[in-house]
């Protein structure tokens, strides 16, 4: 892995000489996160949104061993476990709120990572697998915020780990009692808690091993950058340390400013707040919602409302919503564009735009109550959804004429700050569009 | 054969969802869903002010000493604030021997075993313990209360949207139902044993308006006790019950942010002066 003009770790000491021989850890961290591991010099802000999911996943694991340190998973206690820790525990209204925007923060980071991944073709060959990985991580990170969410007991805690597991009841013959099993009962109770509990504790670090094997199935190609060309020389690349710890540093700063925000000065604002009323199986809340970072998919489960023949409308709902996710593994292969940036798709990046509104009405109608003219107006979104990426991708990346590529990484820097419109002069910029090795 | 079975996909998922919007249409259009009582006569809480609003902003002592003397004086009869312990009172501006006094004082007591004969007993309360409940269990509850379990009032003003305001507002809304509603929904008179109060979700409330003369309470620091002057000090003490470390996360917010901002423009400085070279025309 790696380009041949990497720099090469040589510890000089006699101590890190003996550690690199026994166990050459310190190795693999330089050339992974170090110097030895070179990057396009090119890379926008848009690509410190990994590092910040990174930080992210490192701020829920150490205030969620804290949490649970002092929770207990009993329906008996659990509410008022979770209480007594913000008003009893030493900082412990620090731990439980970070946690609960913490989560709120991954997701943001996250999303803006997949679509900075949607948008500059990162999916595309040679990195399938840094997809599908990143995919398997969002899917185990979605399991772990949900079951995450019933912890506290609440009402949404309760109700919508009702709503959730119900999908699975949604599947003809085998759908209830698989239910029945996931619950460990007929209704979220005590067995329900106690194995969420056990698994909310245990997928993070199943995470953390997925986003290795992320990483290194990205160091394998070496990462992508803004105008999707290959990186061609060492001209075209910088040592990851120290020119993008700096970058990511400034970009933690940022990102721990905004979390401090919300954190300290408007902790429940992404909360709901019959979350503070303790889970009552009698008393069915006026809408049932999950968290803000499932209401796109809740939104499409709930845009079907007419049976399709012999097929009910609430199972079509639950499939959707599957399809939804699933669809984006086969994305390397539905956009065989060869040309990956945005930047020189004018076709592509009108419909990515598209796609960017068309996610955020649905998660707009996935929030607000199921009427009208929400459910209508997330029919005609999911139907977009569903489009976008299975029907016009696959024929845009067909018929669409891209723009000019740059001749080399190198070259588009020189004219971002030199020589702004005088590109022809450049050599390597004809009229031919360049393709990339992709596909 | 992949993007054949994606488009297949497709085409059925967006073209049923464009024929179940088509017959949502249908249906929105011909037959436009009947406006309900709670759309057309629930309101938001009223705009009041408090001293905690804003990020910065501090709880007034005096005011939650008094809000606590309306919730010992009135709401506590019927409501049981389960999560805070006398102790607490320390973070509204009481002393050990006051809160000594108020736990002795008390007029419920609490639950516990006789140490003598191991029999159910009551004791008087001490600091450490919390709040007593009013009612020993729901059923006892829901018996003395026409049916309706009063909530503990721990969390109230986190439990609902804008809680600070919507439990003033309440305290506050109680009122005839408008001509109006009777007139466009003659089905929703309040039903008897419940009161009309726009501001609660549903309309009609059992609690009885709880607050109904000024100088119910008579406050000790000489502040004229209107209902409005009550509402709002009980709706500033369940503020505080529902979030006493608000004062120290707002310092502590303030600190942290303080120092982020300088750290980060550090970290911007060290980022441009690493990068300078190759931001240069190489």
């Amino acid at each position: 892995m790696s380009f041949p003009w990497a720099e090469h770790y040589t510890p000089k000491h006699p101590l890190t000489q003996w550690i690199d021989e026994k166990l050459p850890l310190p190795r693999l961290v330089y050339n992974a996160v170090g110097a030895g591991y070179p990057v396009p010099r090119n890379l926008n802000y848009f690509w410190n949104f990994g590092v910040l999911a990174g930080l992210a996943l490192m701020i829920q694991i150490v205030t969620g061993v804290i949490m649970a340190m002092h929770y207990g998973a009993n329906t008996l206690v659990a509410f008022s476990s979770i209480e007594q820790t913000m008003r009893d525990v030493n900082s412990g209204w620090l731990m439980r709120y970070a946690h609960a925007n913490g989560a709120s923060f991954f997701f943001i980071v996250v999303y803006l990572h997949i679509f900075r991944g949607l948008f500059y073709g990162s999916y595309k060959a040679p990195r399938e697998m840094v997809w599908l990985l990143g995919l398997v991580i969002f899917l185990l990170m979605m399991a772990t915020a949900f079951m995450g969410y019933v912890l506290p007991w609440g009402q949404m805690s309760y109700w919508g780990a009702k709503v959730i597991t119900g999908l699975f009841g949604a599947i003809p013959v085998v759908g209830e009692p698989i239910q029945t099993w996931l619950l460990g009962g007929f209704a979220p109770g005590n067995a329900s808690l106690n194995r969420f509990f056990s698994l909310h504790f245990l997928l993070p670090f199943v995470i953390a091993g997925v986003i290795i094997l992320h990483i290194w199935a990205l160091h394998i190609p070496g990462s992508s950058n803004p105008t999707g060309v290959e990186v061609k020389g060492p001209q075209d690349t910088v040592p990851f340390h120290p020119y993008y710890t700096a970058k990511d540093g400034f970009g933690a700063g940022v990102f721990l400013i905004l979390f401090s925000i919300l954190l300290f000065f408007a902790p429940n604002y992404l909360g709901h707040a019959d979350n503070y009323i303790e889970a009552n199986p009698l008393s069915t809340p006026a809408h049932i919602v999950p968290e803000w970072y499932f209401w796109p998919f809740y939104a499409i489960l709930r845009a079907f409302t007419v049976d399709f023949f012999f097929i009910p409308a609430k199972l079509l709902g639950v499939l959707a919503m599957f399809a939804s996710i699933l669809l984006l593994f086969f994305l390397p292969w539905l956009d065989t564009s060869p040309v990956r940036s945005g930047n020189y798709r004018p076709t592509f990046k009108k419909f990515w735009w598209i796609l960017i509104a068309d996610v955020v009405v649905l998660g707009y109608c996935g929030g607000a109550p199921a009427e009208e003219p929400y459910v209508m107006i997330s029919q005609i979104a999911s139907a977009y959804y569903f489009a976008h990426f299975l029907i016009i991708l696959p024929l845009i990346s067909r018929f669409e004429k891209p723009l000019p590529l740059p001749g080399s990484i190198t070259e588009s820097v020189l004219n971002r700050h030199n020589i702004k419109g005088e590109q022809d002069a450049l050599p390597g910029m004809g009229a031919d569009p360049q393709p990339s090795n992709a596909g | 054969m992949v993007r054949i079975g994606a488009f297949l996909v497709g085409l059925f998922f967006a073209g049923w969802l464009l024929i179940s919007f088509l017959v949502g249409a249908v249906a929105y259009v011909s037959e436009p869903p009947a406006k309900t009582v709670e759309h057309e006569f629930h309101k938001h809480p009223k705009d009041v002010e408090f001293s905690f609003d804003g990020p910065l902003g501090k709880f007034d002592r005096a005011q939650l000493q008094r809000g606590f003397q309306v919730f010992k004086e009135v709401c506590s009869a019927c409501h049981s604030l389960k999560f805070v312990a006398f102790r607490d009172l320390a973070g509204i501006g009481y002393n050990e021997a006051e809160i000594k006094a108020i736990a002795k004082q008390w007029a419920i007591k609490t639950p516990d075993v006789d140490p003598k004969t191991g029999e159910m007993s009551t004791r008087e309360p001490v600091p450490a313990d919390y709040f007593p409940k009013p009612f020993a269990n729901n059923v006892a509850a829901a018996a003395a209360n026409n049916n309706a379990i009063p909530p503990d009032l721990s969390l109230m003003t986190k439990a609902r949207h804008d809680g600070t305001a919507y439990v003033y507002s309440l305290l506050t809304g109680y009122q005839n139902q408008p001509a109006d509603l009777i007139k466009h929904f003659p089905d929703a008179k309040t039903p008897e044993g419940l009161h009309y109060n726009p501001y609660f979700p549903n309309l009609n409330l059992a609690m009885a308006p709880p607050l109904t003369a000024d100088g119910q309470v008579t406050y000790g620091d000489g502040t004229k006790s209107s209902v409005d002057q009550m509402s709002k000090d009980v709706s500033a003490f369940l503020t505080w019950t529902a979030e006493p470390k608000l004062e120290n996360r707002r310092r502590a917010g303030l600190a942290t942010i303080v120092f982020l901002l300088i750290a980060t423009a550090l970290a911007y400085m060290s980022y441009q002066n690493i990068w300078a070279d190759k931001k240069k025309a190489a």
